[in-house]
């Protein structure tokens, strides 16, 4: 071999290597990025599934609360807890004494606390008169400063907290009366406007009664749909364009169906929006071209020699189609399904197109009622100036990919478990 | 009131059921074989219970929709009276499975309609629509008008009410977001193909192929969290560092993530059409001498050039309508501007922030909206055709 045709050769080869380098590169960028995707979130959001608390000595002044010795809940109800609170936590610093200073001092408690109070003494009205030991929720920022999170090289003006209360939080967290626990609350309560009390319930609910209408109209369409085409339907223009026609829908921006949903279900027809009622149906009609798809490939995977046996004892096309064709698609028709809805659960853009984008407390108890859902709660909170809300946005990422995880692991293990190969 | 008369129609159906199975029963004691399955009877004396009472249901709320107590009745009156009817006619000379099997045919051929439905429905509310956007400002100025600012005043008399809808900016900006998006993509997409499908241990495509289709399966409000939380302060941060004035809603940011996004829509499409391409193809020129990377490059990938093409054509039209990433970490002013650096709009979060909050069906503005649509949806289904069709000639030229 001669040394111009050696140099070619390892010129070549350097090449070869140099190319398989990029190609890995190219895996290892797309790898990183979904690490680094996943590990922010994760990273933000962890902090989110605590909060603060302080341990209060409250005295429940029969005179303050109840002077007329009623025991009326309505009344009672209207108590003024905070201002109990308030004296409570004063006495953990008796040095307290200007209006001001106080003032100061009761920001740090959140306004859940005063609810969380009021409940305690209604279900047990006996307390009162009493002094009752309680863990009273702290605000959003006296949590973040107690994790650290507040940078104390910053000017007083420009800070959320001041030095005076960064100091009383110090001292509380010094003493052991600050704690930190489980925030149930992130899961168990519906939106607020005080980033310590909101929780994801009622978006939760509103994707599930959002699913749920989805589900009722896309399955059973678009398995009707895939068996029509794919058994009984003769195959000529008309069907041609029937598919071609579903193949395009699939790949519409879910942005346009919401355009559809506004113009049609609330524009012309006049329905309520905002209701997971109207969100399911404009969902359904953009899951639909995947579940049909995903069904007829399940139905197409099933041997014609089911069909001919089942034809050949003489049953007819229909009894064929559904007493054998349809029950061994099955399990491919739900994984599809199951993939569609996993979809159908992250979207966003049609919900806002329809109004489910409101700021709604109460937990949504039908697909009537007034609702949001996982992804817009998402979009809702990033949206809300507080910081506390970052954390809080990327808890609910978490529990919206939590709900996507498990429900492709359902899809993967029912594909694993019932899937026939043939 | 929907449901009430929904489920009281699927009562009654279950009811009719039960009675015309009981028929059946007793006809075949006393006249000997039927001939279909006593459950064809049940669901035959079924329908005509259910039809009729639909039918009424849905004559009542179109004539008297105030009327609860008249609709209950007509629904209830038409529904029993289509159940004792069928139920006579249940003979065993009676054939029942040929009436509810052409019902089930007529109702299986009606699913597959809704398809085509969504389709007419989506393009007659966007043409009229965006028909009564046109009647108040001409399409000329809509296609070329240089100026977007969609805010019409709140009094008529007021200087510029009519506001100024010129949408080259928004498609300019779109573009501009979908260029960088797919410069992010195609290569990194296309070359983690080549990768997985040509090079990588059977064991390690099984690994990187589902990870890179996570990626597909985050829902996109969570990149536009991403993006405008953690990747456009962390640009804007490293802008000033070099000293660069980066916008907080810059276009590369927003762009960025979605070409992260896009990347296993590339990636997984091209994976299909380079496997596709025929084994003989590759040995024949590995035969020859050509190292693996020269037979990729001068035999697998112009083989698999439509199917790439193809690919890459849906990735753009994913981009075109991608919405959340977008109204997150873009714009909302529209600059007419090839930038990255600075914030621009797109289609989609003009969309956006034009129907979201109040909706009045008669402003200029709410209609902008859906010609935004119109056009959105136009140049997607343009994009998909011609990949669709790429890719299913390019599939047939090896099968």
């Amino acid at each position: 071999m001669s040394d111009a045709k050696r140099a070619l050769l390892k010129k070549r080869y350097a090449a070869e290597r140099r190319f398989r380098r990029v190609g890995l590169a190219a895996v290892g960028v797309a790898l990183t990025a979904l690490a680094v995707l996943l590990g922010s979130i994760v990273w933000q959001g962890v902090p989110a599934f605590t909060e603060h608390r302080v341990r209060l000595e409250v005295v429940l002044d029969e005179a303050e609360i109840d002077p007329d010795g009623s025991r009326d809940p309505e009344l009672l109800a209207e108590a003024n807890w905070a201002g109990l609170l308030k004296s409570a936590l004063q006495a953990h610093f008796p040095e307290v004494e200007s209006r001001s200073e106080k003032r100061e001092l009761a920001e740090l408690l959140s306004s859940g606390a005063a609810y969380d109070l009021a409940d305690r003494v209604l279900a047990n009205p006996k307390l009162i008169g009493t002094t009752t030991s309680l863990e009273a929720l702290l605000s959003d920022d006296a949590s973040l400063a107690l994790r650290g999170e507040i940078d104390r090289d910053v000017p007083e003006e420009e800070r959320v907290l001041s030095d005076a209360q960064l100091a009383w939080l110090d001292s509380l967290a010094e003493r052991g009366l600050a704690r930190e626990a489980f925030a149930a609350r992130l899961l168990t309560s519906g939106d607020s406007r005080e980033p310590e009390l909101a929780g994801i319930l009622g978006a939760a609910a509103g994707s599930f009664w959002t699913l749920l209408v989805t589900l009722a109209l896309s399955f059973p369409l678009g398995v009707a749909a895939a068996l029509y085409l794919e058994e009984l339907a003769p195959k000529n223009r008309w069907t041609d364009l029937i598919e071609v026609n579903i193949n395009n829908l699939a790949a519409v921006p879910s942005i346009v169906f919401g355009l559809l949903g506004l113009a049609v279900f609330l524009g012309w027809f006049g329905l309520q929006g905002s209701a997971p009622l109207v969100g399911g149906m404009v969902l359904a009609l953009m899951t639909l071209p995947t579940v049909i798809i995903a069904a007829r490939a399940a139905i197409r995977a099933v041997p014609p020699s089911i069909r001919e046996a089942a034809l050949g004892v003489g049953a007819s096309q229909l009894q064929t189609v559904f007493h054998h064709v349809l029950p061994l698609a099955l399990p491919g028709v739900l994984t599809g399904t199951i993939l569609g809805m996993a979809r159908a659960l992250g979207e966003t853009a049609p919900l806002l197109m329809i109004g489910m984008v409101a700021f709604i407390v109460d937990v949504p108890a039908g697909p009537l009622d007034p609702a949001s859902a996982l992804p817009v709660q998402i979009f809702l909170w990033a949206d809300s100036p507080e910081r506390a809300f970052v954390a809080r946005t990327s808890a609910a990422i978490l529990v919206l990919l939590t709900f996507l995880v498990l429900m492709n692991l359902a899809a993967v293990l029912l594909r694993s478990r019932f899937e026939r190969r043939w | 009131m929907l449901f009430p008369a929904l489920a009281t129609i699927a009562a009654l159906a279950a009811l009719a059921f039960w009675l015309g199975r009981g028929r059946a029963l007793a006809v075949s004691l006393a006249e000997g074989r039927l001939r279909a399955r006593p459950n064809y009877y049940g669901g035959y004396v079924a329908l005509w219970a259910a039809l009729p009472a639909l039918a009424a249901t849905i004559a009542a709320a179109l004539f008297a929709p105030a009327a609860r107590g008249a609709l209950l009745a007509a629904l209830l009156a038409a529904g029993l009276a289509g159940a004792f009817f069928a139920r006579r006619r249940v003979t065993a000379a009676l054939n029942a499975r040929v009436p509810v099997e052409r019902a089930t045919r007529i109702a299986l051929g009606a699913s597959s309609l809704v398809a085509i439905l969504t389709t007419v429905g989506i393009i007659a509310s966007l043409l009229f629509e965006a028909w009564r956007f046109f009647e108040r400002v001409p399409m000329s100025e809509f296609l070329f008008g240089l100026q977007w600012s969609p805010q019409t005043a709140i009094r008529e008399d007021q200087v510029g009410s009519s506001g100024a809808f010129g949408a080259v900016p928004v498609f300019a900006g779109t573009l501009l977001i979908t260029l960088i998006a797919m410069s992010v993509a195609a290569p990194i997409g296309l070359l983690s193909a080549i990768y997985l499908a040509e090079y990588a241990r059977p064991r390690v495509r099984a690994l990187v192929k589902p990870l890179l289709e996570v990626l597909a399966g985050i829902p996109t409000v969570v990149y536009g969290f991403f993006a405008a939380l953690t990747v456009a302060p962390a640009v804007r941060g490293f802008g000033e560092r070099i000293g660069l004035d980066i916008a907080s809603e810059s276009a590369l940011a927003a762009g960025g993530v979605m070409g992260v996004m896009i990347i296993p829509f590339v990636s997984s499409l091209s994976d299909d059409v380079i496997r596709a391409v025929p084994q003989s193809l590759r040995e024949a020129s590995l035969g020859l001498g050509a190292t693996p990377s020269e037979t990729i490059r001068r035999v697998v990938f112009p083989a698999a050039l439509p199917g790439i093409v193809g690919a890459l054509l849906l990735a753009v039209s994913r981009a075109v309508g991608e919405t959340m990433i977008v109204v997150m970490a873009a714009g909302l002013a529209a600059n007419l501007t090839a930038n990255p650096l600075e914030a621009v709009t797109t289609v989609t979060v003009q969309i956006v922030t034009l129907l979201v909050g109040d909706q009045e069906f008669d402003s200029a503005k709410t209609l902008a909206a859906f010609a935004l649509g119109l056009a959105l949806f136009l140049v997607t289904l343009v994009l998909n055709v011609i990949a669709l069709e790429v890719v299913r000639r390019y599939r047939e030229q090896y099968e």
